[in-house]
């Protein structure tokens, strides 16, 4: 099963490998990893997309919230949450495809971000299938480059993350 | 007050009331050992090899409740303490290792000895530091002893570029340390106590199994205390020896790959198990789903929470310092009246004596050639039981654990976690500098012991009588072991060709060396090293049958129940 893991971790140099190399030295998945300071700027916040059955989920966890730096672990999937994930698509854009990946990004509320006369930037945000989708429906040939920023996820209400 | 970053260094292990430092100077460290060398507080024993420093500052944490520690240069230095580093963390020993880095400027340079040494024991210590400002030196140092003996204890590492020990600035060491990101829990939750104590009064075959946590967590005691009250079988792993007396009644012997058919029937058929400071280890369950298809209630207590329901699902887990769950538990079971069921504990425990009726660890002696556990039970005999026994990793090691009863915590020290060859020696120095009145010995194999065998110098400039008792059996004796059962007797690289003649070697290094190659001259060969010899180091070379096995043994990938008894059984 996908999990989200949410964390925040002490912002010291080596945080990360700390937490990339006990996925990598215990064999669990990383699906995606984001990392950025919070508004306190000695603390970051860390998502971590896994898969693994209940128990490893629960080994991940454990063994996360062992980390001296870790300050705090949720999995924020376990209950209402919003998921976003950040992609940036270079496609090229000449002639009559030029329209076309216009309607395209304004169906998926996508921003066009920089024009030259041969190709589009385009950001969209969204959940990962929604990125997915759009890029289902460019035609591959067109695609020059993408770049997505890995999910960031919050619980939603009263469900807050916080020292 | 201002001082160099290595003054401080110093001071704080000086505030810390560290009494040995074990370490090997080099660049990186020369001015920490130019501190060193002007104050008498903080000694240092100059081992001959990094590994071996940190081998016997963690046999100096095992054999006392101190945090042991150990200093070595950068690059090489480093390097060569990883092993050690990753036997103590394997094991939760508690331990500091101060080393040395290449100046601040030069870090990622490819510098000469730079190794990212964080990088490197990153996953092999419980936290590791680099210190890139002088200011920062002693309340990383402050942290380091509270990280590594609070919570489950482990190995922590400090590493300090030569420029920040150069450096100066106000010294003042930290009275309290906080750290909003470590919290470890010391009681347990007293609901799942209550609820643990029911479960045992409600058992019908309960058993008790123990490891590490409690010998870490100075719980023998409480363990007795709570063991005799309820009157309870209870078996020790290798790791736990010690935590509950191994002459009394209610002990079973070690369960596990080579534990008493006694323990391992009895844990494998338990309604309920207590285990305590125990990791459900693979070498302790066997296979796991073989012991799963018996259905028992566990109850489990460690300081750990990752290491409950790990490899075992466990009912009751109770998260907590071994010593504070312990107490409440017999609190709990004192104050009320309830006690365990006796028809059905007396039921359970004809089964078990039944079991251990088996007598599983017989084994038959000769008057030609020596055997390995035979010498063992001489050394328990002369030493009254009362010696710090140190090992190797190997059949000696399994027989040292079988055939000495340790009725006291932390008299046994052996690298439980990680195997590694060549802890023996180091760790019987540690144990030496740290208990000076008692009896050290070192249970090795003639391959273990040459994997530090230039401690013997050290133990020379320090004079550390230890007593090192070989059992000399000219092959790498597990391997050949394994070869024998599983690899059609293929003795793929397990022969020992070439060995050194030992007793010659020690005597090249200044110790009294003692060959002995016939059964009636073992007992007066140990005297000899505890009477006449006793304030020296010797080394006893017994010549023992080389194709002895370790019995009893559950294969690898097998259930805890599949044991072969004896030879007879193959
Ligand atoms: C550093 C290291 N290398 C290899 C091994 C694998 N190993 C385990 S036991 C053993 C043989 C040990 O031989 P010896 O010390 O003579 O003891 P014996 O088994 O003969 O009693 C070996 C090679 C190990 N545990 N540690």
């Amino acid at each position: 099963m996908r999990h989200v893991i949410s964390l925040l971790i002490e912002n010291e140099s080596g945080a990360l490998s700390r937490v990339s190399g006990l996925f990598s030295a215990r064999g669990y998945n990383i699906e995606s990893l984001t990392v950025a300071p919070t508004e306190d700027a000695s603390m970051s916040r860390m998502t971590i997309v896994t898969s693994g059955s209940d128990d490893i989920i629960e080994q991940i966890t454990k063994q996360l919230n062992k980390l001296i730096e870790v300050v705090k672990v949720v999995d924020i999937s376990e209950a209402a949450h919003i998921e976003r994930e950040l992609m940036l698509v270079k496609i090229r854009a000449t002639g009559k495809d030029r329209e076309e990946i216009k309607r395209t990004a304004d169906i998926f509320r996508a921003r066009i971000i920089d024009v030259t006369d041969a190709s589009y930037v385009v950001e969209l945000t969204g959940n990962q299938s929604k990125l997915d989708a759009f890029i289902g429906a460019i035609d591959p040939a067109l695609i020059l480059e993408t770049v997505r920023s890995g999910v960031c996820g919050i619980g939603r209400g009263d469900r807050v993350l916080k020292l | 007050m201002v001082l160099t970053g290595a003054e401080i260094v110093i001071r704080c292990l000086q505030e810390e009331k560290v009494e040995y430092v074990f370490g090997y100077p080099g660049g990186a460290v020369l001015y920490i050992y130019d501190a060193l060398f002007q104050q008498e507080a903080v000694r240092h024993v100059l081992v001959r090899h990094e590994q071996a420093a940190v081998h016997a500052a963690d046999g100096y944490a095992r054999s006392t409740e101190k945090v042991g520690v150990a200093l070595v240069t950068s690059g090489p230095g480093a390097t060569n303490a990883v092993t050690g580093i990753a036997t103590a963390f394997c094991d939760s020993i508690p331990m500091v290792i101060i080393s040395g880095q290449v100046p601040t400027a030069a870090i990622g340079q490819d510098a000469f000895q730079e190794v990212d040494t964080v990088g490197i024991t990153r996953p092999c210590v419980k936290h590791n530091f680099l210190v890139k400002d002088v200011r920062d030196i002693a309340a990383t140092i402050k942290k380091a002893f509270y990280l590594a003996k609070t919570g489950r204890p482990g190995p922590v590492l400090v590493d300090i570029p030569k420029d920040v020990s150069m450096h100066k600035c106000e010294f003042e060491y930290p009275k309290e340390i906080s750290m909003r990101s470590y919290n470890p829990v010391v009681k347990g939750h007293s609901g799942q106590i209550k609820k643990a104590v029911q479960l045992l009064l409600e058992a019908k075959r309960p058993m008790i199994y123990t490891g590490g946590g409690v010998v870490l967590a100075n719980a023998a005691e409480q363990l007795t205390k709570l063991t005799r009250l309820l009157g309870f079988p209870i078996t020790n792993t290798l790791m736990g020896l010690g935590g509950y007396p191994a002459s009394d009644r209610q002990y079973l012997g070690m369960p596990g790959m080579h534990g008493t058919y006694e323990a391992n029937m009895s844990m494998h058929y338990s309604d309920v198990l207590l285990a305590v400071g125990a990791r459900f280890d693979d070498r302790v369950i066997g296979l796991p789903s073989h012991f799963a298809e018996e259905p028992r209630k566990i109850i489990h207590i460690d300081i750990d929470p990752s290491s409950i329901s790990k490899r075992v699902k466990v009912d009751v887990p109770i998260v907590g310092d071994v010593k504070e769950v312990l107490e409440e538990m017999i609190r709990q079971l004192e104050s009320g009246e309830a006690r365990p069921n006796p028809e059905a504990v007396a039921a359970w425990w004809k089964q078990v004596e039944e079991w251990r009726g088996r007598n599983c660890m017989a084994y038959k002696n000769s008057d030609e050639i020596i055997k390995p556990q035979f010498v063992v039970q001489k050394l328990w005999e002369v030493t009254g039981g009362e010696a710090i026994v140190t090992s190797d990793v190997g059949q000696h090691q399994m027989w040292a654990a079988q055939y000495y009863r340790f009725d006291k915590p932390r008299r046994w020290l052996n690298s439980g976690g990680l195997g590694t060859m060549g802890v023996g020696m180091p760790y019987a120095m540690g144990a030496k500098l740290a208990n000076p009145d008692m009896p050290v010995a070192c249970i090795t194999g003639e391959a273990s012991i040459q994997m530090n065998i230039q401690e013997l110098s050290t133990c020379k400039q320090f004079r550390l009588p230890i007593k090192i008792c070989n059992l000399n059996n000219r092959y790498l004796g597990m391997v050949r072991q394994w070869q024998q059962l599983f690899h059609g007797q293929r003795y793929s690289e397990s022969y020992m060709d070439s060995l050194p003649d030992f007793a010659k070697l020690a005597e090249a290094y200044g110790h009294v060396g003692i060959r002995v190659d016939k059964p009636c001259d073992v007992e007066g060969a140990i005297r000899e090293a505890f009477t006449t010899h006793k304030n020296d180091l010797v080394f006893l070379d017994f010549q023992i049958d080389q194709t002895e096995n370790v019995y009893p043994m559950v294969q690898g990938g097998k259930g805890l129940t599949e044991m072969i008894l004896s030879a007879e059984d193959l």
